[in-house]
Parts: structure tokens; sequence; C-alpha cells
């Protein structure tokens, strides 16, 4: 189960944020999903190794040799701001 | 031209290098094809907005439909999502290059649920795909652009993508094949990540001799994904007659779940079929498959959570919002730029991830999915196969499940199991069924899982299956 004050802290966390309709939708159907999800937990699984990765792969190497970066300009070329060969953003700070 | 478009890609490849048909004929019929789609499949077709135009090979291989996932250098990449709405990728993905390179141009790109996010088609911000069958109902998602393209005759074959089960799922309710392989048989480069543990591209195609041709193209391992592995001995296009000596398990538990009549009817219909090919039926146990939904629906978000943090508006993709400060043009792009369902496994995602949650719900899952794969270890002891219906329903109608996401993802029920052990499985149209509620009947699919690495054999078997189940329905464009 999952409240409002968590939905709120939640969104937070993931940079998202919700309109007043969006908090109160997501409360119900959050809490429902985790509802189902919930039976998990109630299983007895001590001991059990959890997947790390489905197939057995061990130290995938390849070899140590540079190739050609995307150039700077292409990089930049869908950014909704570039200046300066840098990708602009608002300041950190509200004020500055 | 309508010869052109009853080939089988297999058969136009044939017919290619035979000299009887030039790739450009073939292309430029399929290209006439898709320019008639009414369904909403494509969200690209080349030649599109300045795009450059199609480019064949001589004695290649039929034009291919791309599921907008993939990226494509210089055309429009959305994953179905309106934060990535004009972006045009620097580079394209090894999927798709690798199907350039043997010939096979790209016929356009395909409509999908947001980020692959679905399991309807209804999640994408470029509005909803009709399935061909029934223009009133879903096609399958989230690779249901794909589906309803090749099955509705506006592309010879396509690819997709399958985390939990996006392309057989799809496949089942248009009535074409759908496999999802091994993990790790193809590259992932390219590919947006939606939940990358469980991430597979794979064939879309009318018959399991185009899913074998096409499968042989793409997989195989890329120094760009270090998880991929490829198929050792590549993919042949099979020929096996019969069913001899190959064994067949159905999940006892399949007796419990919630299954249409029509469909269960014409799965075990299917199960005959088996048997008269030669094949021996015999009943297996998943034990813990009945979890499966639980745990992909904890684990895709979390890793869903963790992918889609970089769409932030800072590098492509939309920015939203005057922009105060930092915080905000984060917050208000993500707002705007994210659909409902995706902000709702975002959330799901970083709660489960989320300090005081993580071991009660990731690591728990993570543990689920290691007893789920186990399940089919012991199950492959004893049979070659495990047999279920690919979705418990046929396909349901546009808007009735989309207001309850629980109900939504519930319909994942037989096709995730496979996908959180990793294991390649396959749906091939096995007959037709009236929807629950009555109408025109509709498409159901049969789903066959093997070991992991077992393409081979798996499709082999579902060829020898194919033949002897004769399916050759064809959409009739009912509530066209």
């Amino acid at each position: 189960m999952i409240d409002r004050e968590q939905v709120l802290y939640v969104a937070k966390l993931a940079r998202l944020r919700l309109s007043e309709e969006e908090v109160e939708q997501m409360t119900g159907e959050l809490s429902g999903i985790l509802g189902h999800v919930d039976r998990i937990g109630k299983l007895d699984l001590e001991g059990v190794e959890p997947t790390s990765h489905v197939v057995a792969l061990e130290n995938v190497w390849r070899a140590d040799v540079p190739w050609e970066s995307l150039p700077k300009d292409v990089a930049l070329s869908s950014a909704p701001e570039p200046v300066d060969g840098a990708f602009r953003v608002p300041s950190p700070q509200a004020d500055a | 031209m309508a010869e052109i478009l009853d080939l089988t890609a297999l058969a136009a490849h044939e017919a290619m290098r035979a000299g009887e048909l030039s790739a450009e004929e073939c292309a430029e019929a399929w290209v006439g094809a898709a320019a008639g789609d009414e369904l909403n499949a494509y969200l690209w077709r080349s030649g599109e907005g300045g795009g450059e135009a199609i480019e064949t090979v001589e004695a290649g291989l039929a034009p291919i439909a791309v599921k907008d996932i993939f990226c494509t250098e210089g055309v429009p990449t959305t994953a179905g999502s309106r934060i990535l709405e004009g972006y045009r990728p620097p580079y394209t993905a090894t999927a798709v290059r690798r199907l350039l390179e043997a010939g096979a141009p790209v016929l356009g790109k395909t409509n999908m649920d947001e980020f692959a996010m679905g399991s309807s088609n209804e999640n994408s911000a470029y509005g909803p795909v009709l399935n061909p069958w029934d223009r009133s109902r879903v096609p399958g998602g989230s690779s249901g652009g794909s589906a309803a393209a090749v099955a509705g005759g506006l592309a010879p074959w396509a690819i997709g993508t399958d985390t939990g089960g996006s392309i057989r799922q799809p496949a089942a309710l248009c009535g074409i094949v759908g496999l999802k392989p091994t993990y790790g048989a193809i590259s992932r480069y390219g590919m947006i990540a939606f939940a990358s543990s469980l991430d597979q591209c794979g064939p879309f195609t009318r018959d399991v001799s185009d899913a074998a041709l096409l499968l042989s193209i793409l997989q195989g391992s890329d120094p760009l994904d270090s998880t991929s592995v490829g198929l050792a001995g590549g993919v042949r296009v099979p020929d096996r007659e019969g069913l001899a000596g190959l064994r067949f398990g159905v999940p006892s538990e399949l007796g419990r779940d919630d299954v249409d009549a029509g469909v269960r009817e014409v799965f075990e219909t299917a199960l005959a079929q088996i048997e008269s090919l030669g094949g021996e039926i015999a009943e297996v146990s998943l034990p813990n498959a009945e979890h499966g939904i639980s745990a992909y629906y904890v684990l895709a978000p979390a890793e869903a959570s963790s992918n889609l943090a970089r769409y932030d508006g800072v590098r492509y993709g939309m920015r939203a919002g005057a922009g105060t400060d930092l915080l905000d043009m984060y917050e208000s792009t993500r707002a705007e730029g994210f659909g409902a369902e995706v902000k709702r496994r975002i959330m799901l995602g970083t709660y489960a991830l989320s300090s005081g949650y993580y071991d009660a719900y990731y690591g728990q899952a993570q543990k689920v999915r290691t007893r789920i794969a186990e399940d089919f270890t012991n199950a492959f002891a004893k049979v070659d196969f495990v047999v279920t219906p690919t979705s418990p329903s046929v396909a349901f109608g546009l808007g009735e499940k989309t207001a309850d996401p629980l109900s939504m993802y519930l319909n994942d029920f037989f096709t995730v199991p496979m996908s959180l052990a990793g294991i390649p499985a396959i749906s091939i149209p096995a007959g037709l069924a009236e929807p629950e509620g009555g109408g025109p009947r509709l498409p159901v699919g049969f789903q066959i899982a093997a070991p992991a690495f077992g393409e081979q054999k798996l499709l082999d078997a579902a060829y020898a299956l194919e033949q002897g189940i004769g399916f050759d329905a064809r959409p009739g464009g009912t509530n066209g």
C-alpha cells in the first residue's frame, strides 16, 4: 500500500511533477498494483540466489582498440539548446 | 504488383536470386502497400519528410518494417513517446545495420506503446494501432504496429522487441508468427532500453520459415553489446516433417488459469494436431510461474525507472517549461513528455528501488526469477518444449482495459515467465475463436518455448506444426 505522502516523495525522487489529479490517481493505482505484487513478499525464498543475469557470462572482453567517437557537432545536433560546443541548461540555483 | 505482395519474404528472396524479381520492383510494391496504411501502423515511411528513399541491393531481401524503438541514423525515432518527438539518432542499431547489410532496406518505422510499455498499443503518444482483423480492437502490444503491418499486408516482415511478451502477444492477436529469441541472441545496441535484463529483438513474419530467415540475419554477437552472444551454428530455414520423438509439456497449472473458452478449444485442437504428427503430450509443472507477473512488474519498472532517467531535456528530445531552474526544467520536461503508463512504471520502479523497499521488492523478485528459471530447467529435463496459449483471450476492444492497469498487466500471464527465464519462445497462429462477448472470429496464438539457445529445434518443430495446422485465414477487414 502506498499513501499520498509516499507518492509525492517517490515523484520527487523520479523528477516527475504530478498534477493533483495524477497524485490521486497514482495513489489508487499503485496501491492496487502493489497489493498484487506484495504476494511475492510472503514467499519463503531464504537461501535462493537472486538472478543477476539469465545467461551465464563472465568477463566479456573486447580488444582495447580506440575507434572514432561521435563528432561533437553531431552529438550536439539533437540537443534542445546547444551553445558553444556544450549543452546549455537553466541554472541549478533558482535565483542565480 | 499483387503477386509480389503475396510472396513470403523467403519466396521473394529466392525469386530475386533466380533473377525473376528485381529488388527495386519488390521494394516499390511494398512502398505502395505501406502508403495505404489505414491502421496507424507506421509512424514514418521511407521517403517521408525529406528522408531518404529506399535503397535496394540487387538479389537482396524484401524491405522490412522496423519498430520505432530501434535507432536509425537520420530517420525519426520516437519509441512512441512525445519526449523523443523529432529526434533523429546519429547512429543505427546493430539489428537494423545487419538487415541493411543483408540487403533488406527499411520500409518504415512502426507505432508502439510508449517505450514498449503496454499490451495493447494504446499507450502510444501517436494514437493507437488498429487490429487489421477488426478495427474496433487492439493489435496487442507493445510491438502492435509491427504486428498489424505484417498481418494487414503493409509489410512483408518486421522486427519488434519483447520484454514480457511484446512480440508474441501482438503476433497472436494479429494471426502471424512472432519469435522472442534467447536473451543474448541478438544485439541490443541502439535498441532504446526499457528493461535491459529482459529486452530482446525478434521477428514478425507470415510464417515460420520467414522467421528463421530473419533470425539468421539478426543473430550474432556484437562488441557493442557485451550481453550478446549470438546463436552458435547460425540458423537455417526449417524443413522438418512431423514431430515424432518430440515431447511437448503442458503446464499443469494451466487448468487453474483464466483462459477464454474459444482460446482453450483452439489450444486443445493444436495439442491433438501435435499428437497426430507423432509428437507426445506430457504434463509438466511450473509451480512458480504464477508469481511471474508480480516479479515482472517489480523488475521491469525498476529497470525502466533507471533507464528512463536519461530523458531530462538536456542532450536530446524535447525540453519543456521556461525553466526557472534546472530541477524545474527536469520536472516539467518529464511531466509533459511522458504519458500516463510510463509515469506509472517510473513511479512503481522508483518506489521498488527506494531505500527500505529494495530487499522486499527488487531482491525478492530476483529470487522469484531464479525459481521460475529452475522450473523451466526441471521441465526441460522431461520434455523438449513447453506449450501454452500465447494470450488468455483473442484481441480485446479498444479502451476495454485502459481503465484498469492491473487487468492489462495480467494479460501477459503466459509470456512473462519465458522472458524472466531468458528462454526462446515462438507464437504461431493456431486457429480462430469467437471473442467472449461474441462477434467475428479472431486469431489465437499457440506458444512454444524451448531451452536457452534451442532456436533451431524450436523453429523446426514450429514449422512442422504449422504445416499440420495449415492456418490460412486472412483479415477480412471487418468493421473497416
